[in-house]
């Protein structure tokens, strides 16, 4: 999948070569942030012992995908067709995550599939208020009182 | 062998009672579903059923979880044979066979060869399991620190080595889960890591949001915008008989299929999708007419369909008899189990009796399940494929806020796995495997203690690893499966390595 011949024109930048360097950075930063630990010693590691050698082979091993990525499909060749929509689910559910203790998990979850079917997929409302209300009381019912899992409700009580 | 008789006959007393049979039923049936949904793998399945099974008995919860993930094995073979949609990734090879079967009026006999090739190598799987885990316990008992450190650098090794895309792709993938295995609490020293003041951080992320957001979340950001193709007619269930010479040449396949499976399983990796593209790779070799194959060759459907169930089975040998995970969805049955304060390893077999030979007669029992379940019943499975995916998708996003939230009834779960989510999506466009962050994640507590503590027994020197008999052949073998998954890059011919010849660059 990520391998394509390059084109013989101009130099373009390589998806590996991108990730790789992704890589490093996060190798970086990881190294960045264990300075906080003490390392120990060899014969009593400490806790930033281990975080320290993993900080050397991420950035080892980014090194080497970006090193061997001269040959990895084209950064603009990715396609990211999908990404607006992806990107407006997860914000979807981020929202409903700040909302779960806030409005309560049968509110939340209604309203959740509520802007999944109705705005995002443009079903019929009849459709869209059975699906939203129906799931959120149904897997209420199923996980918080069949299975005794703690759901949680509401200020007002649902 | 009479001992082991005599085990499986308290197993099977254990199996067969009427609560624990319910279990195995409803984890089978809820497997199928889950196989056959795209977007839903068995990880995402079991992951969201997890806390369901926090107040049943810690036999009960393994048997209904182990039924989920085999269930998923079986459930993803329908809709790759008739829709050419694969449930899951380990059902991918058997799209190209099953549904070139499906267009020539054969769809039922495909089905069947996928139900009964699923049935004998799990079967044979569970077979192996009985006699080869106690075995593997009673060995494992000689292993220290070293030695686990060795195993579990090993199993790293050979991931990178059987992934079969980019080695330093999959080993960064690794690394990059081992460091959010860092993330809490040191056990050793008690200091509290990379928690960003976050205080539910300090218990470390477990590995339900993060498996959740990388398989689940991610599998739907990048297929909410397709739909599933038109259904084929139900096939009848006279339809489903398979004629003579079909079964005649399922054999061979499906004999082969579960053997490979089931070694593949005990392999650290996705052993489950490995196995499968492996196992066509050997079908298509050892034909007399490999023309036949991506043409609706039988063997084709037989032998993937019989090694990812076998591999299924193979994975929870690791698991039950060293407590070391080869897979996540390994993992999150490990975590299951210590949820009721039962810690799998070499102990477990002894101590636990009832759980370990309970669980190996359950499978056996949900094997004969799954089988009435995918035959006669299949109408039924393919009729729930029917709903749009669009209103499939939203309930499944829902379905995994839910699952999350509720195993540590925690919001930062939910914002853990909706990160992992984005950076899975973001992953899988640049071509990573997923996989060995999942494991890492698992591995990185037990190799982080394993090696600290050997090198504190050595007084600081590595030579310790090779010492030790146990740990430098595992370190051995470990660094040959690196060499060797090094050859094809170092070597300047263009002729493939047996991974890629078995189509395993399609895995990552």
């Amino acid at each position: 999948m990520d391998r394509q011949p390059a084109p013989s024109g101009g130099r373009q930048l390589r998806s590996d070569q991108v990730s790789g360097l992704m890589l490093v950075a996060l190798a970086l930063y990881v190294w960045w942030m264990n300075r906080a630990y003490p390392m120990g010693s060899l014969s009593e590691p400490g806790p930033g012992y281990v975080p320290f050698l993993l900080a050397i082979f991420m950035g080892v091993m980014g090194l080497l995908v970006a090193l061997s990525g001269g040959k990895s499909m084209p950064l603009a060749a990715i396609q990211w067709t999908e990404a607006k929509r992806a990107i407006a689910l997860l914000a979807a559910c981020g929202v409903a995550a700040y909302a779960l203790e806030r409005l309560g998990y049968r509110i939340t979850m209604a309203a959740l599939l509520v802007f999944f079917l109705g705005v995002m997929e443009r079903r019929k409302p009849i459709m869209v208020a059975t699906v939203g209300i129906g799931f959120s009381l149904v897997t209420y019912y199923l996980f918080a009182m069949l299975l005794r899992v703690p759901l949680p409700v509401s200020p007002w009580g649902f | 062998m009479v001992e082991t008789f005599n085990n499986l006959l308290l197993g099977f007393s254990v199996a067969l009672q009427p609560q624990v049979l319910m279990y195995a039923f409803v984890g089978c049936f809820i497997g199928t579903l889950v196989g056959m949904l795209p977007g839903v793998g068995p990880l995402a399945g079991i992951s969201m059923l997890l806390p369901a099974t926090f107040g049943l008995d810690p036999i009960i919860a393994i048997v209904l979880l182990a039924g989920v993930y085999y269930g998923a094995m079986y459930g993803g073979s329908t809709t790759s044979i008739l829709i050419r949609l694969p449930g899951e990734a380990a059902s991918v090879m058997t799209c190209i066979d099953g549904y070139a079967m499906t267009q020539q009026g054969r769809a039922g006999p495909a089905l069947a060869i996928a139900a009964i090739g699923s049935f004998v190598a799990g079967t044979l799987g569970v077979v192996g399991l009985m006699l080869l885990a106690p075995t593997l316990a009673t060995f494992a008992l000689r292993f220290g620190p070293p030695e686990y450190t060795a195993l579990l650098l090993m199993g790293l090794l050979v991931l990178a080595y059987m992934t079969g895309g980019s080695i330093p792709k999959t080993l960064a993938m690794a690394g990059f889960g081992l460091m959010l295995g860092m993330i809490g609490i040191d056990a050793m020293s008690g200091y509290t890591r990379f928690s960003f003041e976050v205080v539910e951080l300090s218990d470390g992320i477990g590995i339900v949001p993060v498996a959740v957001g990388l398989f689940g979340i991610s599998e739907i950001l990048l297929t909410a915008t397709q739909d599933i193709p038109s259904l084929p007619k139900n096939p009848s269930l006279r339809e489903l008989m398979p004629s003579r010479t079909e079964f005649k040449q399922s054999i061979g396949p499906i004999a082969r299929g579960s053997a490979l499976g089931f070694l593949i399983g005990i392999i650290p990796g996705s052993a489950h999708i490995i196995s499968s593209f492996i196992s066509y790779g050997v079908e298509r070799r050892v034909s007399k007419t490999p023309e036949r194959f991506g043409h609706g060759a039988i063997e084709g459907v037989a032998g993937p369909e019989s090694a990812n169930n076998a591999a299924a089975t193979g994975a929870f040998i690791p698991m039950m008899a060293l407590g070391v995970p080869t897979s996540p969805v390994t993992a999150v049955m490990i975590a299951a189990i210590m949820v009721h304060g039962i810690s799998p390893g070499p102990m477990l077999i002894t101590e636990q009796p009832k759980l370990f030979w309970g669980f190996v007669a359950s499978m056996y029992v949900g094997n004969v399940v799954l089988l009435i379940l995918n035959l006669p019943l299949v109408g039924l499975f393919v009729s729930l494929l029917r709903i749009p995916y669009s209103y499939l998708y939203p309930c499944i996003l829902a379905f995994c806020i839910l699952g999350c939230y509720s195993v540590s009834n925690s919001v930062v779960d939910v914002w853990i796995m909706l990160s992992m989510g984005g950076v899975g999506y973001a992953l899988r466009k640049f071509g990573f495997d997923l996989a060995p962050v999942a494991l890492g994640l698992v591995l990185a507590p037990m190799l982080e203690l394993s090696l600290r503590q050997s090198l504190a027994m050595s007084a600081g020197s590595y030579a310790i690893f090779i010492e030790r008999p146990i740990s430098a052949v595992m370190l051995g073998f470990g660094m040959l499966m690196l060499l060797f998954s090094l050859k094809p890059l170092l070597s300047k011919s263009n002729k493939k390595d047996w991974r890629s010849s078995a189509g395993l660059d399609e895995v990552s």
